[in-house]
Parts: C-alpha cells; sequence; structure tokens
C-alpha cells in the first residue's frame, strides 16, 4: 500500500492533519528516518569510513597537482575543497537509498505509513550529517596539509558549509532515490548530478575562498550567498513536490 | 496523415533552408569587422535558440505526462531532448569555428559557452538515464523528474555563471538590445534561418517520436511473449 492510497484508506470522519501539524508530522518521520540512517552508518561506517579516506587521498593527490606551498593554491583551496566535498558526497549518497535494497526494505518504507516527502527528508538530513562530518575532517587535514589558515571569519565559513552542504545533500537524495534501481548506478548519480550541482559549487567555492582571506566579504561576493539560499529553496521544494513521482511507482 | 505532416515540414525546411543558404552566401556582404566567417551567425544563434526551446517545450511535455500519465507525452519529451542537443552541439562547434577565427581559440571560459556546455551535459545525462531503465513508466516517471529538475537548473546555471564570468559577445538581436547592433537585412536573415532550423527540428521530433513508439510497442509486445 503506497502513503497515497494508505492516507486514502482513512474514512472522512477521521480528522486529517493540516498545515502546521501536518508539516511536524513530515519532519518527525523525517527525523526517524535520518536518525535509522545514522545510527545504521554509525555502526557499520561504510559510507563515512569510504567518504572520509576518498576525501584525503584526494587531497593528497592534489598536491601533486599542484605547489601546496603557493600563495596561488591557498586562492583555489576553495574550488579544491568543495569538488573533493562533491566526490565525497557522491558516495555517501549510492549508499543512501542502496542500503535499502536488499530485503525490500525500500518497498516496505514505503509501503509504511511514511510519506514519500519524508523518507527523502531523511535521507537528506542523514547524507547532510555525514557530508558535514567528512568537510570537517577534510579540513582540518587540508589545514595541516596546505598550511590554510581557515577560521579568519568562522561564523561566514560555517553558513557557508551548511548552505552549501544542505543544497548537495538534497539534491544528492532526490537523485541517489532516482538512480536506485538503474543500471550502472554508481556511474549515473555522479554523470547526473555534478552538472545540476554547478551554480552551488561556483558559489560555495567563491564564498569559500573568499572567506579564507582576512578581508570581510564585498557585496559582490554577498551575492553568491543569496545563489546558494535560493538553490537549497528551489531543490528543496522541487524534491517535495516530486517525491512521490520519484519514490513511488 | 503523419507521415504526410512530416514530409510537408521536411520539404518546407529544405526549401527555405536553400534559399536561406543562396542569400546568406552569395547576397549577404561579408561584415565589416569579421569579413566571411560572421555568416557562422545564422547557424549558431537559431541552434542555440532551437536547442534552448526545446528544453523548455520539454519540460511542459514532462509536467503533462506527470499529470496524465500517457506516454505519448514521455515519447515527445525525450525525442524534443534529443533534438535539442544536437542542435545545443551545433551550437557550440559553430561557436567553436568562429571562436577560433575571431579570438583564435576554440574555447574559452564565458558563461554563455560554460551554459551551453553545462546544458548539453544535463539533457546528455537525461538521455543516458533513459538507456539504463528498461521499464517504460518507470523510464517515463523519472525522466520527466529529471527534465524538471534539469529545466530549474538551467536558468540558475545561466544566471550564476553570467556572474561569474563575461567574454562573449554581448546580444545583437533587437529584441534584446532595442536594435543598432546588426544591419536588419542580418537580423531578418537570422529569424529566417531560425524559422528553417525550427521547421527541421519539428519534423526530425516528430521522426523519432515515431521511433520512440514504435520501440515501445516492440517493447510490450515482446514483455507479452516473454509472460505467455
Amino acid at each position: 500500500m503506497t502513503p497515497d492510497s494508505y492516507t486514502a484508506s482513512i474514512p472522512n470522519w477521521v480528522p486529517r492533519e493540516r498545515g502546521l501539524a501536518s508539516s511536524m508530522r513530515t519532519l518527525r518521520q523525517a527525523l526517524s528516518v535520518a536518525r535509522k540512517d545514522l545510527a545504521i552508518e554509525f555502526r557499520t561506517k561504510e559510507s563515512l569510513n569510504a567518504a572520509g579516506a576518498f576525501a584525503i587521498v584526494i587531497l593528497l593527490l592534489f598536491s601533486f597537482a599542484f605547489d601546496p606551498a603557493a600563495d596561488a593554491t591557498r586562492e583555489i583551496g576553495g574550488g579544491l575543497l568543495w569538488l573533493v566535498f562533491a566526490f565525497a558526497g557522491a558516495l555517501v549518497f549510492n549508499r543512501g537509498f542502496a542500503r535499502e535494497l536488499p530485503n525490500e526494505c525500500l518497498d516496505a518504507l514505503l509501503s509504511s505509513p511514511l510519506s514519500a516527502a519524508s523518507l527523502l527528508l531523511g535521507k537528506a538530513m542523514a547524507s547532510f550529517v555525514l557530508l558535514l562530518g567528512v568537510e570537517l575532517v577534510s579540513m582540518i587535514v587540508f589545514g595541516i596539509f596546505y598550511d590554510m589558515r581557515w577560521w579568519a571569519h568562522p561564523a561566514e565559513l560555517a553558513a557557508v558549509f551548511v548552505l552549501a552542504t544542505w543544497g548537495i545533500a538534497a539534491l544528492g537524495a532526490v537523485f541517489g532515490a532516482l538512480t536506485v534501481n538503474l543500471r550502472l548506478r554508481e556511474l549515473m548519480l555522479p554523470v547526473i548530478i555534478y552538472p545540476l550541482l554547478i551554480p552551488l559549487l561556483i558559489a560555495a567555492i567563491e564564498l569559500t575562498n573568499a572567506l579564507f582571506g582576512t578581508q570581510p566579504l564585498t557585496p559582490d561576493q554577498l551575492l553568491w550567498g543569496r545563489v546558494l539560499v535560493v538553490f537549497d529553496i528551489v531543490f528543496t521544494a522541487l524534491a517535495f513536490g516530486l517525491a512521490e513521482t520519484i519514490l513511488v511507482n | 496523415m503523419r507521415e504526410k505532416v512530416v514530409l510537408a515540414l521536411a520539404v518546407a525546411a529544405a526549401g527555405l533552408l536553400a534559399y536561406n543558404l543562396y542569400q546568406i552566401f552569395m547576397v549577404l556582404p561579408d561584415e565589416a569587422a569579421q569579413g566571411a566567417i560572421y555568416r557562422i551567425i545564422f547557424f549558431h544563434v537559431p541552434a542555440a535558440i532551437t536547442g534552448m526551446i526545446g528544453y523548455f517545450v520539454a519540460l511542459t511535455l514532462s509536467i503533462l505526462y506527470l499529470s496524465s500519465g500517457n506516454l505519448r507525452f514521455d515519447s515527445l519529451a525525450a525525442s524534443v531532448v534529443e533534438v535539442s542537443v544536437v542542435f545545443s552541439v551545433v551550437n557550440i562547434v559553430t561557436g567553436s569555428i568562429w571562436a577560433r577565427i575571431i579570438w583564435g581559440i576554440w574555447w574559452t571560459w564565458d558563461y554563455r559557452l560554460t551554459s551551453a556546455l553545462v546544458c548539453v551535459l544535463i539533457f546528455s545525462a537525461y538521455l543516458m538515464m533513459r538507456r539504463a531503465i528498461e521499464e517504460p513508466t518507470q523510464r517515463a516517471r523519472l525522466s520527466a523528474a529529471l527534465c524538471i529538475f534539469g529545466c530549474v537548473d538551467v536558468v540558475l546555471v545561466w544566471k550564476s555563471i553570467e556572474w561569474f564570468r563575461t567574454q562573449h559577445p554581448g546580444p545583437v538581436l533587437s529584441i534584446r538590445t532595442g536594435g543598432g547592433r546588426i544591419d536588419p537585412a542580418m537580423e531578418h536573415m537570422i529569424y529566417l534561418n531560425l524559422l528553417a532550423i525550427l521547421l527541421l527540428a519539428t519534423a526530425l521530433v516528430l521522426v523519432r517520436t515515431r521511433q520512440e513508439q514504435t520501440a515501445r510497442e516492440i517493447d510490450s509486445l515482446r514483455r507479452l511473449a516473454h509472460a505467455a
């Protein structure tokens, strides 16, 4: 039974949740899914270890491509980091829905009273937390390997990381769901997701590079903050709107 | 009936293209600053506009598929995207040839070039994903979702890369500039060639839609035969 047919089977005399109550219910369900995914991940550590190790290896490889001591490397540090996060993110998103495939767990989740939107939101939340963890580790490694001082604007940098990571996680959850049953799933996800992430990556790279310096952000640079916010709102809304289409047959 | 429409469109497109080619190469003079190579604009700009129109037609068709469940909209959307990607590639290739002559380089990371490339990549991913899904309704549903995400992203890509870097020549058509950037005879020829290319694109879309529908019918017959 799909969530739609489940809702349709509730008799008319049962009061339906509307507005805030419905949103809170979706949020509670999403938090349950995120908690479940994070509990599985912290027990098995399969995505976290793979993504963390992958991020560090890529950071190491960059040191052969560029001179790690050069000032120019510091200027493109934001670009290096966000490429690493985007690559590491693909590993996390690939596992997000794929872990529900054995034993028909995805069908079981979709047959439960859980709405498709809350399932997608929960998956995005779990990926968001995991990716933030990978980013934190990478930032520490990056600071040591490349002698980067990235704590000049900690609050602004944290805001950029949260906004950009949410955008990547939301899109990653959508396309993780969309590609979960495909042949060549691992290949298709990056092919689809990276071109779509370009506006977000440009904004994140521009802001991160600016925040690695000691100067405050200029109005032109603040424009990129708006790009991040617009990207997050638009794609989170689209993900909610198309969740049933993507997940429920 | 459909074959006759396709034939009529193809003949009209061929006739108009032949007339346009004669006008472009034999009647219009060389441009003062660029010489003969400027003529590439008569294919470059209409191909770009045809590609863009196609993506947003595909968006409309994808929404129509999701609201109606009619697989004809899906076949049409897939055909439109395929033809649009071809015209976007024509746009990029003609632009590169022009850039090699005028700028001395094949490529620069200007916002219009980069955005055009990103559009091709997004919709190539759409076409690749379609090939990776066997079941027709699942393919239609997921493709429609990807098309909606892709079209929304194209707008964001275009705006963000525009802020990021700009080197490409500014708009020349008078609907964008208010006039004065291009000779009216040359602008007229761009519109005439746009019409020819749109006719050609429509004929190609109809041929591809027919192929898509036939492929789906063969697939369902194959499934029926396996089930029996």
